[in-house]
């Protein structure tokens, strides 16, 4: 909360109100935000690992498990900068049509990628483990513990420079969602000359 | 004569890879791969091995042979590997690490019946993973440029001459193990490489069969994973998607 004393003097005064009003004036555009630290960071992660872990053990059938993931990712991620970064360069040039049909195409393609191994995880357990600050964005490390195999690393990163506090990254074992996806489009969109169109319409077919 | 043999191998393969890091450009990057054309030839070579005889006999041997079986197999295997990491261990002044892989050497090649069993994974003695491309950075080599070797598929160079001179030179049981132990030990690694493929199948598939470019996400998902193993965070290489936009 803002508290002036006497002591204060006009120009501090000023640079708070200014200040100030540029943060009412973020808030009322992006809604109710909290500065991202570690603790919302790391809450933020908390409720995407609580509902993938109430989606993996729910004995839902596959269908079931891919729009559930959905769901999470609609929610949780930052799907246009994600798909955008996927495309490469030619996210420059495209148009914001172009990119707002293939955001959503991929939002669906990555959930039934993605979804489908979810049944692998069923009976494991997620477990947050720490939050780093990275500078530019926070790094979330969680630990997966299967009921089969070894348990592994699973490493959410999250930013709000979108807006909005929303994870960007899932680096499991040392290897990026991101960078995974961005080597993929980048061979599709180069077997279809650079065409973002094509891509978009042969999404809805490819996992 | 055999010993001979094994030294002109190490050097010839070891001369070429110093040849090939010595023309490698800048570091830092996420991937430096100036010979992907020759790497690119070797993928689909390697890839074509996996389809035809590594892939089916995997599944032929992790559809019929008992995962009891399959797990004396590769535990065998893997117990024989112990002192070959001990002495990376050493080398790296990594001394708990060399004491945890020595114990666990010692009970599992008694208490286990020869490696057979993995009594010390069931009271918590986890093995910990050592080799010599790992020596290698942690002695400070750079990882050099990306190549994909035959038979061993994606690697880099430091890592390459890590894996043939562990093998050939850094591997104690090899020196000591005689005639139908040394067979057996060879069909036991053998096996342990069909249940890895076979137990990582669908991840392997993903990569090598249902990608756009085998080839560019087999060299991703090894560099990323590399890196993590060897806590190598100079090569964090991963993408700001802000970055890119701002």
């Amino acid at each position: 909360m803002l508290i002036l004393t006497p002591m204060t003097s006009l120009n501090e005064f000023k640079i708070l109100r200014r200040g100030f009003l540029a943060g009412m004036l973020t808030t009322a555009l992006v809604g109710p935000a909290y500065a991202l630290d570690n603790v919302t960071a790391t809450k933020l992660v908390d409720e995407v690992v609580f509902e993938i872990n109430q989606v993996i053990n729910s004995g839902a059938s596959e269908a079931k498990l891919i729009k559930a993931f959905e769901g999470i990712f609609a929610k949780y991620a930052d799907v246009n900068i994600i798909s955008r970064s996927a495309l490469g360069p030619r996210a420059r040039t495209a148009s914001a049509l172009e990119l707002n049909k293939f955001s959503f195409a991929f939002r669906s393609y990555i959930a039934r990628k993605y979804g489908r191994r979810f049944k692998e995880f069923v009976g494991s357990v997620i477990i947050v483990k720490n939050t780093t600050n990275r500078g530019k964005f926070f790094e979330v490390g969680a630990m997966v513990q299967t009921p089969s195999s070894a348990p592994f690393e699973v490493t959410f990163r999250v930013s709000d420079r979108s807006g909005k506090q929303l994870f960007f990254d899932i680096i499991i074992e040392g290897i990026s969602l991101l960078s995974s996806e961005r080597v993929e489009i980048g061979a599709l969109l180069d077997a279809r000359n650079g065409h973002i169109g094509r891509l978009t319409q042969d999404l809805s077919d490819l996992s | 004569m055999f010993r001979f043999e094994k030294y002109t191998i190490i050097f010839s393969f070891t001369g070429l890879l110093v040849l090939l890091s010595a023309c490698s450009p800048q570091s830092g990057a996420l991937v430096d791969d100036p010979f992907e054309r020759m790497n690119r030839g070797t993928h689909e070579f390697n890839k074509g091995l996996d389809r035809d005889i590594l892939s089916p006999i995997s599944k032929g041997y992790g559809n019929f042979v008992p995962d009891s079986v399959e797990d004396i197999v590769s535990n065998f295997s893997s117990n024989l590997s112990l002192p070959g990491k001990v002495v990376n261990n050493v080398l790296q002044l990594d001394m708990p690490a060399a004491v945890t892989n020595t114990t666990r050497f010692v009970i599992n090649s008694t208490l286990g019946l020869a490696g057979l069993f993995d009594p010390s994974d069931s009271i918590g003695l986890v093995g910990l993973d050592a080799d010599f491309g790992q020596t290698l950075q942690r002695w400070g080599a750079e990882e050099g440029v990306y190549i994909e070797i035959p038979f061993f598929g994606p690697s880099n160079v430091r890592d390459g001459i890590g894996l043939i001179v562990g093998m050939v030179l850094l591997d104690p049981a090899s020196y000591v193990l005689k005639a139908p132990v040394a067979t057996y030990r060879a069909g036991s690694n053998v096996g342990a490489i069909l249940q890895n493929r076979h137990t990582y199948g669908d991840q392997i598939d993903e990569v090598l069969y249902e990608s756009a470019d085998s080839y560019a996400q087999a060299r991703l998902v090894y560099l990323q994973n590399r890196r993590f193993k060897l806590k190598d965070s100079t090569r964090d290489a991963y993408i700001d998607p802000y970055d890119e936009f701002e």
